[in-house]
């Protein structure tokens, strides 16, 4: 029995760019050597440009999305204003550290603009909630490894939206081709003040 | 078999020629300036269990050594022939080592061999096939025919089972007196005759297309389609197959070779211009 992590599959990752962030995942759900669907986005939006990938096991991945929806509905009920990406990532933080004893499979990654600077802001965690905040990228999934790769190598700073878009498209579907359980199509998000842009890429069928 | 494993497990030291007295023909005798039959055995009390502990990836991820598997091959008799085709994807674990590996096996100028399981195993030993394949041509002034062929292979693997050898092989090729002849040889020592095989990681899904679509009275062009699509079909479903589709027929005058095509523009076209592969999206128009 292989681990969790890798019965599904699946990749995400998030990039800082100029006054702009992106974030993009594959489509790929499958049972280990089979694939079951190629249209498992991993990639949800909790606000205006909050945004969360979770790659990991795909049933945890919709219990967790779930319950965060649940979560930021209640805050935002509660507060009377959207939840901030900061917030959020402490909020994803302390929920996964509650079940540190029986975790949910998931590596997360939170993607947004701060409401008040516009400043970008992206995360990771593990599976129990320790944050991995980052100026550049953050990656998961089961092609974290090409991905890290990819990243590094093309990755810079201050890329404008359409060149980070490039970038992280890039980063993200020849990371995939050499992960026999991710790929088979990609979302990528590009959040700008006021403005989201979400593309499909087409990716190898392989 | 553990009685048999302890046969051949001695010290480093006493490891040599310690092959020679299981052949029943005296291949090793003949190998001088080609592949030998002479291998080093790992210092350790039972070599094939000690191996097997460190090379099988199913049973433990984690293993340090790793083998490249993941396939799919097929290949079927026809009227005008015998079709082979195969992905050529190597994986180790969740890696794709290669998109390009060549997995049929060109014995010789007639006979073909495909490729799936331990990818070392299968280059290794079909390149010695090849090399008995032309002795016995030497030694009888004609061609060998496939059931011997194969059976060289089967011999061979028999010898070695248990041993941790890891192979899934088919053989074709058409003679003068068998006319076109396939053989499925793996390493448990099984070998079949027959008329229609797939093989590796992604059978299931090539068994699928070629089944509903196979006849015997195939055109040519039909089965090299056939063979194409099964092959597409398996390494879009399965984690690992893919990369590029190898191509042969084989015929009484020789194999042909009908390309090495990479399976993504071939899959686009297939989805496009035939509307199959429906459950793939082609709407890639931008939304907000």
């Amino acid at each position: 029995m292989s681990s969790p992590f890798s019965i599904n599959g699946g990749a995400c990752v998030a990039m800082v760019g100029k006054d702009c962030v992106a974030i993009a995942c594959d489509l790929r759900l499958g049972l280990q050597a089979l694939t079951v669907s190629n249209n498992f986005p991993k990639i949800f939006q909790y606000g205006d440009n909050v945004f969360l990938g979770l790659t990991g096991l795909a049933t945890d991945v919709n219990t967790v999305s779930d319950l965060f929806r649940w979560k930021v509905n209640m805050y935002r009920l509660r507060e009377e204003r959207q939840i901030a990406p900061r917030t959020f990532a402490n909020l994803v933080s302390s929920s996964l550290y509650e079940k540190r004893f029986g975790p949910y499979f998931v590596s997360p990654v939170v993607a947004g603009l701060d409401p008040k600077t516009g400043r970008p802001f992206i995360c990771g965690f593990d599976s129990i909630g320790c944050i991995d905040f980052a100026k550049d990228f953050i990656v998961s999934g089961t092609a974290s490894e090409q991905l890290f790769g990819m990243c590094e190598s093309l990755w810079e700073p201050d890329l404008d939206a359409d060149a980070l878009f490039e970038t992280i498209s890039q980063s993200l579907l020849n990371a995939v081709d050499r992960d026999a359980l991710s790929g088979w199509g990609a979302h990528v998000y590009i959040i700008e003040k006021d403005k989201v842009t979400k593309r499909l890429l087409k990716g190898r069928q392989d | 078999m553990d009685t048999l494993v302890a046969r051949y497990s001695r010290p480093a030291y006493q490891q040599e020629n310690q092959f020679d007295d299981i052949e029943e023909y005296d291949y090793a005798a003949d190998s001088v300036s080609g592949p030998s039959l002479k291998f080093a055995m790992p210092p350790v009390a039972h070599p094939s269990s000690w191996l097997r502990a460190a090379t099988d990836d199913r049973s433990n991820p984690h293993c340090p050594i790793k083998i490249a598997h993941g396939t799919t091959t097929l290949a079927f008799r026809f009227q005008g022939g015998i079709i082979v085709a195969t992905d050529s994807r190597a994986t180790a674990g969740n890696w794709i080592a290669s998109q390009t590996v060549k997995k049929v096996i060109e014995i010789n100028s007639d006979l073909l061999g495909t490729m799936a399981g331990g990818a070392a195993d299968c280059q290794y030993w079909l390149a010695w096939l090849g090399m008995q394949c032309r002795l016995h041509e030497l030694r009888h002034k004609r061609r060998i025919s496939v059931a011997a062929a194969s059976k060289i292979l089967a011999n061979l693997v028999y010898q070695y089972k248990g041993m941790g050898l890891s192979m899934g092989t088919m053989c074709a090729g058409v003679t003068k007196e068998e006319g076109p002849a396939l053989y499925y040889i793996d390493s448990d020592g099984t070998r079949l005759a027959g008329n229609l095989f797939c093989v590796g990681s992604g059978q299931t899904f090539a068994y699928g297309v070629l089944d509903a679509e196979y006849r015997y009275d195939l055109t040519v062009e039909e089965a090299l389609e056939l063979g194409s699509r099964s092959i597409l079909a398996a390494t879009h479903r399965d984690a690992y197959s893919g990369g590029f589709i190898n191509l042969y027929h084989v015929k009484e005058s020789g194999w042909e070779k009908h390309g090495f095509t990479d399976t993504n523009p071939v899959f686009w076209k297939t989805k496009l211009e035939k509307a199959e592969f429906s459950n793939v999206t082609s709407d890639f128009s931008e939304e907000v």
